[in-house]
This record gives structure tokens, sequence and C-alpha cells, in this order.
């Protein structure tokens, strides 16, 4: 059943999956540092990427500002979404049952995508003149120009955010909160304002992937469910709570799809990612990089 | 919640709790018996029967993650094997469906053993993303394999109306009943549970994994019971959708929103507790049919509006459900 394809079919394929790779690093970036802050996966990720492609492909069709162009718009409308959300929602089920965490986060998503299929329609949309597009060629090998865009501006995205968390006082205080909640408050961190930013910060860097896939992809209410489960995955194969888990997770999935796509069959490139994921967790259940 | 149930039954006088909840059942009963005979529509009784399913559903999930905690979002497995099992032996052997039915619940029983044993060490959110893994696996593998149909699915051989062969046209009242029979099985013996050895085994689990193995019991033992449990519900659940609709395909007994509509009625009405599953799919089926015949199709997602805020907002205020909040208010 399998088939060998010919070698620079192979090579062109793990290109682009490195570089679709970096794109769900980013969207796995923000759902991974929630995680470390305060141990909660929010299932309404997916949907926040959904929402930040609809704000850039609103921004483009209102004001035909160029989804490149919209990246701090996207950004900023997610982090009060993100803002909203914690003091709404999460900080009344922090300490609470695991179930309440679940289904308060899951019902988010219901809610988003509903309200997104309510106001603008369940259709496929598509930003029509993306400023970047079409194909390139790097060293005799064809890419998609907005898909190395995209990478490269998510590759720097992710440095920025890595850079933020590791190096800023800021970044710093985020990290203690995440270590020990009582310790960092008595340490005089705000440890409310930090979790209320991490919220902010998660939340706007999916925003901004959201606006650099938009260039590409085509943006509907239920884009959201794919992606949010390939940012699941992504996070519990790096290991929840390390960002360059993420990272280097992002890419292994992203290239394991358009492996299992060409070595096996199209419609079996999400099977190989979830049983590649499946494996490795139940090997190593806390992920490939995590530490507990 | 069934200590404390004690508790307050020992200190308001037992007696008089107990003939409520008897008369109350057995109101419950009898309204559920007449059903049929007072609302003759068709309309009525499949939206009586949908609910009585969901609640059977609901149930199955909830004796694995409100009793015994581990949230599964992968339980359409079990269902679309109940559904799938039954469909394709009918149809490549001619195997009577309610014998096609006890298959379906030993091969979903089986499964679950086999995706519980490795999964059941993944603890907390890392158990509930696996479960979501192995669902969306299962679902393509079936829209992609040719014997069981693919993605056109199977549409089964319509029979004379008898018993046996689990097919009515004529009338869809049987179906109230059996499903209602059905149902009824899976609540008594979530009861009986709850009130053995096992259901204080299961919450134990729940409650705190390391304490429970710290006196002795085996939590993967207990977990894969509950979860046995609960695939078989789920497929006998599945055959009977499959003779009730008589079409399926992977689409409507593989997909994750129906994972996540059995989680959801039961939150809604009450994790953990015996009614709530009941309550949930009484309350939430007909609102969801309401907004489809007020608001039109399911093209403007009303009902999925309400329920996405309902569910959030009951896992925040009222994590208990409905059923615990009703008794809060019982218990002033």
């Amino acid at each position: 059943m399998i088939e060998i394809p010919s070698a620079d079919v192979l090579i062109q394929g793990i290109l682009s999956g490195i570089l679709m790779g970096c794109l769900y690093a980013l969207i796995a970036a923000g759902l991974s540092l929630i995680f470390g802050l305060m141990e909660i996966v929010n299932f309404a990720h997916g949907e926040f990427l959904m929402l930040g492609m609809y704000t850039a492909f609103w921004m483009y069709t209102l004001f035909g500002l160029d989804p490149l162009f919209s990246v701090p718009v996207c950004g900023a409308v997610l982090f009060a979404l993100g803002w909203a959300t914690h003091k709404g929602i999460i900080k009344r089920i922090l300490g609470g049952p695991m179930l309440a965490q679940i289904f308060a986060t899951f019902g988010l998503g219901i809610f988003l995508r509903a309200a997104a299929q309510f106001l603008w329609s369940p259709d496929f949309r598509q930003v029509a003149k993306p400023l970047v597009q079409g194909p390139v060629k790097i060293f005799g090998i064809s890419v998609g120009l907005p898909q190395l865009v995209a990478s490269a501006a998510s590759l720097l995205a992710f440095g920025f955010l890595y850079w933020f968390i590791t190096k800023t006082e800021t970044g710093a205080a985020l990290e203690a909160t995440a270590q020990d909640r009582q310790a960092a408050a008595l340490m005089g961190i705000n440890t409310e304002w930090m979790f209320t930013l991490g919220w902010g910060i998660s939340s706007a860097t999916v925003g901004i992937a959201g606006a650099f896939l938009a260039s590409f992809f085509y943006v509907f209410p239920y884009v959201g469910s794919l992606f949010g489960l390939i940012a699941f995955v992504t996070v519990a194969l790096g290991g929840f709570g390390s960002i360059p888990g993420s990272l280097a997770a992002g890419i292994i999935i992203g290239v394991i799809e358009v492996l299992g796509g060409l070595l096996i069959a199209p419609a079996f490139k999400y099977v190989a990612v979830f049983l590649v994921y499946l494996i490795v967790v139940l090997i190593r259940p806390q992920g490939l990089f995590g530490k507990f | 919640m069934a200590t404390t149930g004690t508790v307050e039954a020992t200190t308001h006088g037992s007696g008089s709790r107990r003939t409520f909840g008897l008369i109350l059942l057995g109101l419950l009963v009898a309204v559920a018996l007449a059903f049929p005979i007072v609302f003759q529509l068709p309309y009525h009784r499949d939206l009586a029967i949908k609910v009585l399913l969901f609640a059977m559903l609901a149930q199955a999930w909830n004796i694995l993650a409100g009793y015994c905690g581990q949230v599964s979002l992968g339980h359409a497995v079990f269902f679309g094997t109940g559904a799938y099992t039954s469909s394709v032996l009918q149809m490549a052997w001619g195997v009577n469906p309610w014998f096609g039915m006890v298959i379906g619940v030993v091969l979903a029983v089986a499964l679950s053993q086999v995706i519980g044993y490795p999964c059941f060490r993944l603890r907390g959110h890392y158990f509930a993303i696996a479960t979501i893994a192995i669902g969306e696996i299962i679902h393509t593998l079936a829209i992609n394999w040719e014997f069981i149909g693919g993605a056109r699915g199977l549409t089964l051989p319509i029979q004379r109306d008898s018993l046996a062969a689990f097919q009515f046209h004529s009338t869809k009242y049987l179906y109230y009943y059996i499903i209602l029979g059905l149902m009824s099985l899976c609540f008594y013996i979530t009861w009986r549970i709850e009130r053995a050895r096992l259901g204080y085994y299961l919450k134990a689990v729940r409650e705190d994994g390391a304490a429970a193995q710290s006196v002795g019991i085996s939590i993967t033992k207990y977990k894969l019971m509950a979860m046995a449990l609960s695939a078989g519900f789920m497929a006998a659940g599945g055959t009977f959708y499959a003779q009730y609709v008589l079409y399926l395909d992977p689409d409507s007994v593989f997909p994750l929103s129906l994972s996540i509509l059995v989680c959801l009625l039961t939150v809604v009405g009450g994790t953990g507790t015996l009614w709530g599953p009941l309550v949930g799919s009484a309350l939430m089926l007909p609102l969801s049919e309401f907004t489809r015949i007020k608001w039109g199709g399911t093209g403007s997602a009303v009902d999925l509006l309400i329920y996405g805020a309902l569910l959030t907002i009951m896992a925040v205020f009222q994590p208990a459900g409905l059923v615990g909040m009703f008794r809060r208010w019982g218990r002033r």
C-alpha cells in the first residue's frame, strides 16, 4: 500500500510541512502558555483562532486592509477577548472541579462557533486578493509565498514571545506564577494580574496566527475545530507548559501530516498525526519536552 | 452527594422523604408509559424517543465521567461500534439485529478495554484530548472503510413490522417502549451501582486517585469497569438508533459533535447524579427542536448558541448541574 513518491516531491512536501508546522507552533504556543501558568486547557482555543481569522477577513472586506497589515488589530481584538474570558469565566473555575474546568471553555467554544455561524453564515470565505500570493522557488523547490511569509512571521512572533517570557521582568513574573502561585504572591507579584495578562497574551498570539492563516486559508465558522484539535495535540506532544516544546512539536506534526498524506493517503494525514501523538503520550505521558 | 443525602435523610426523618421519592418515581413511570397513548403525533413520539435514547447515552457517559471522573470526549466511538456491528452483520450475513445488538455491545466493551487500558495512564486533560484523538481516528477509518459502506453509509433493508426484526413502519410507538426499556435498564444499573460498593470505589477514584490507590483500590481496574459499562450502553443505543433510522453513515454515528452532546446533556442535568442525564436530555432536546422551529433549520445555529452558553454557565456557576441545584433548594 505504501508507495514511495519521488525525491523532489518528498522534499517539497517536507518543506511545506515545516512551514505549516511553524504556524501550528504559534497557534499552540498560547495554549501551552496558559496551561503552564494555571493548568487549564482552553478548549475554545481553536475558536479564538477562528475569530482572529474573521477579524482579518472583515478588516480586508470592509477597509481593504491586507491580512498582513491587520496583524496588530487581530492581536488587540483577541487580547481583549482573552482578557474578558479570564475575568468572566476562568477566574471563577480556577479551584473548581476538573469537569467544570473542561466544560467551561468547551461551552465557550461551541458558543463562539455558533455565534460566528449565526452572525456571518456558514459560508466559506476567502481574502480575494491578498498582497502576497502564488508560488515562489527556493533552491529549485516550489513553495507557496503566503505560507513562507506566514511561517517566517510565525517564527518571529514565536521568538518574540519566547524572549518576552524568558528575558523581561514581566515574563519572569509570569514564570514565577506558573511555578508556584503562592510563593509568587508572597514575593509581591500580583498573580491575578499575571493570569489576566497571560490570557491576553495567549489569545493575542492566536489572533496573530489567525491573521497570517487568513491570507491563504478559507475562513468559516468551523475552521477552528481542526486547528484547535491540532493545537491540543501539538501542546500535548511537546509537553504542556513547554513553549520551546510547542515549536518542536508543531514542526514534527506539520511534517507527519504531509508524510502521512504522501505515503499512506491524503484522507489519512490526520490519522497519522493523531496516531503518532497517541504513541508518544502513551510512552511519555508528559510529552516530549514536558517536565512533569 | 450520596453520603450527604443519607445524612440529610436521617436528620429530616427518612420515612417521609422516601415516600415522596417513591411517589415521584411512580408518577414518572406512569407518565412515561402513557406518553405514546396521549401523544399520537409522530413528531411528539419521535422527540420522546430521542429524549429517552439520549438520556441513556448521557447516563452511559455519566457512569465513566460523572461517577468515576474520567472525562471522555470520544464516546461516539462506542455508539458507532454498536450501530455498525448490528447493521453490517445484518446486511452481510442476515444476523438478527437483537443478536447483533448483543455482539455490538460485546465488541464495544472489548474496544473500550483496548482503548482504556493504555489511556487510563493519562490524567485529566491528557485523557480527554487522547479520547478526542481516538474518536477522530476511528471516524476517519470508518469513512474510508468500503466494506462498511464508507462515506456513503448503509441503508438497512426494509422488512415487515415485527419485534423479531426490530423494525416498525406503520406505527412507531413500539420503538418508544423498546428505548424506554433499555433506558430504564441503564438507569436501574446505575442506581444499583450508586448504592453498591462499586459506586463508592468509583467515587473514590474520581475524588482522589492516589488516596484510593493507597487504601488498596486498584484504580485502573475500576476505571476499566466503568468504561466497560459505559461503552456497552453506548453500543446498545447505537444499534437502537440504526434500527430506528434504518440508515447510518460515519458522520451521523461517529462525529465529535455526538460525543460532545452526551457530555453536554449530562453536565447541564448534573454529572455524577442518577437523574442528571434524564433531566438534561428532557430539557435540552425539546429546547433544540423549539429553536429549530422558531428560527428555522440548523443553519442559524441558535440551538448551539444556547447549548454553548448553557454549558459554560452551568460549568461556572452550577457544576453540580440542575439536579444539584434542586437538591440544594430541597435542603433549605
